[in-house]
């Protein structure tokens, strides 16, 4: 069997091979014949088992509908406390900003930095790239500086945090829930909903914003 | 001729190149000549440069730096009573002597064990490489796989400290400040995914090809 693949391997050559009816597997290298894949299924490698394509189609407005959803979530997660304690009387509450600013200038400018990027910053540019790219697919017009902000996508991707936070604030609530009231604000909520969000965001295979591309006018 | 059982044309063989961004496949150039992916504009290489040299680097300064990371207290909590520091150990004892032993797990395996567990595979993963290892290929890729996906989780911790700082701020009761070892642990996480994503796991397998095919 292994070595059937191996001599059709041999016999190939890159003229013969139409590069577009290819996969290649990032982790191993191995090549593959793109085949039809059923609505949400996964290609895996044979080699390594590393995904490496899916099924591509999906509407663009249900996509834009999302990504909309997530920066009214996003909206709502950050200009609301997300939650109130109360300890003997005394009350404080913190919104995210209020937690980086806090976390600043109690001098770990570093921390609250890396934690600005990874809850805040990044979130923010990956929902706004996305409307922006799918606003203008939309329309079937060819977003302007569309390779800077595929690119960008695929790198602040790993970077954005916010279902790492969220479980942060699961964690804090506990701790300070032994010896504090606590009352969960409506930014919590956003944060919620925004976790839920953009993991099903991430789960869109982009290739179907390039075929869209492709296709739009410049 | 080749016995590998696993033994798959590659890209490289073929000529092709594989966008790291966007998938697209093309056509390699001759040695020595760049390629730009057409479609997304991306400088193409059939493996990453540098790729084995840049993982050391930014692990060994994980490893460096994890020290201070653990030794160091993350949080410094000053109440009427106590004034009490707290490393990333000593916060989970406390968890989960407060009674909450299933957070006090989940921030366990995200702060202590997965931070350990990455850059301990990615060790194995570099010397494996680098000794030209033949097997368990399938289940070494499985485990970078893991060490991609597991990466953000260990950032857990910090925002836990952004927000206990955030919170307790009573003027008398109780005041919570960030520790020098919550900057130290941060670092780790951002050192160890930089670690990971400049690992080329298709070293794995060309280790292997190479020594089977020169038989």
């Amino acid at each position: 069997m292994s070595a059937q693949v191996d001599r059709i391997g041999a016999t190939l050559n890159a003229r013969a091979v139409k590069p577009s009816s290819i996969a290649v597997c990032e982790h191993c290298d191995a090549v593959h014949r793109r085949v039809h894949l059923a609505p949400r299924a996964r290609a895996h490698c044979v080699r390594c088992g590393t995904v490496i394509y899916t099924e591509r189609r999906r509407h663009l407005d249900g996509w834009l509908a999302l990504t909309i959803a997530s920066a009214i979530a996003y909206l709502v997660a950050n200009l609301n406390p997300i939650v109130e304690i109360q300890l003997r009387g005394e009350s404080t509450q913190a919104s995210l900003f209020q937690a980086l600013s806090a976390t600043w200038y109690s001098g770990a400018e570093p921390v609250a930095a890396l934690a600005a990027l990874c809850a805040f910053v990044f979130p923010l540019v990956r929902i706004a790239l996305e409307t922006v790219v799918l606003t203008y697919l939309q329309f079937g017009r060819r977003p302007p500086a569309l390779r800077a902000a595929m690119h960008t996508l695929v790198h602040i991707r790993p970077w954005s945090m916010i279902e790492v936070f969220m479980l942060g604030v699961v964690v804090a609530l506990v701790k300070l829930g032994g010896e504090t009231t606590v009352i969960p604000g409506p930014g919590l909520a956003g944060f919620a909903v925004l976790t839920v969000l953009l993991t099903i965001l991430a789960s869109f295979d982009p290739d179907t914003l390039w075929e869209n591309a492709e296709r739009a006018a410049p | 001729m080749s016995h590998d059982p696993h033994a798959m044309l590659t890209a490289r063989e073929l000529g092709v190149l594989g966008c790291p961004i966007c998938g697209m496949v093309c056509r390699a150039a001759p040695q020595g000549v760049d390629v730009e992916c057409p479609r997304c504009g991306q400088a193409l290489h059939a493996r990453k440069p540098n790729s084995i040299a840049r993982t050391w680097a930014f692990l060994v300064t994980a490893i460096l730096l994890y020290i201070p990371a653990n030794a160091l207290p993350i949080m410094r909590t000053k109440t009427l009573f106590d004034d009490r520091q707290d490393t990333i150990i000593s916060g989970v004892l406390a968890l989960w002597r407060n009674g909450s032993w299933d957070l006090a797990l989940i921030v366990f395996v995200a702060s202590v064990v997965v931070p350990l567990a990455k850059i301990a595979v990615l060790v194995v993963l570099l010397l494996s490489v680098q000794m030209g290892w033949v097997t368990g290929r399938r289940r070494r890729t499985r485990l970078f796989r893991l060490v991609e996906w597991v990466g953000q989780w260990s950032m857990l911790d910090i925002f836990v400290v952004v927000l206990m700082v955030a919170l307790v701020q009573f003027s008398t009761l109780a005041r919570i400040d960030p520790g020098p070892g919550a900057a130290a642990f941060g670092g780790v996480v951002v050192l160890t995914m930089f670690a990971a994503q400049a690992f080329d796991a298709r070293l794995i397998w060309d280790a292997a090809e190479g020594s089977l095919h020169d038989d």
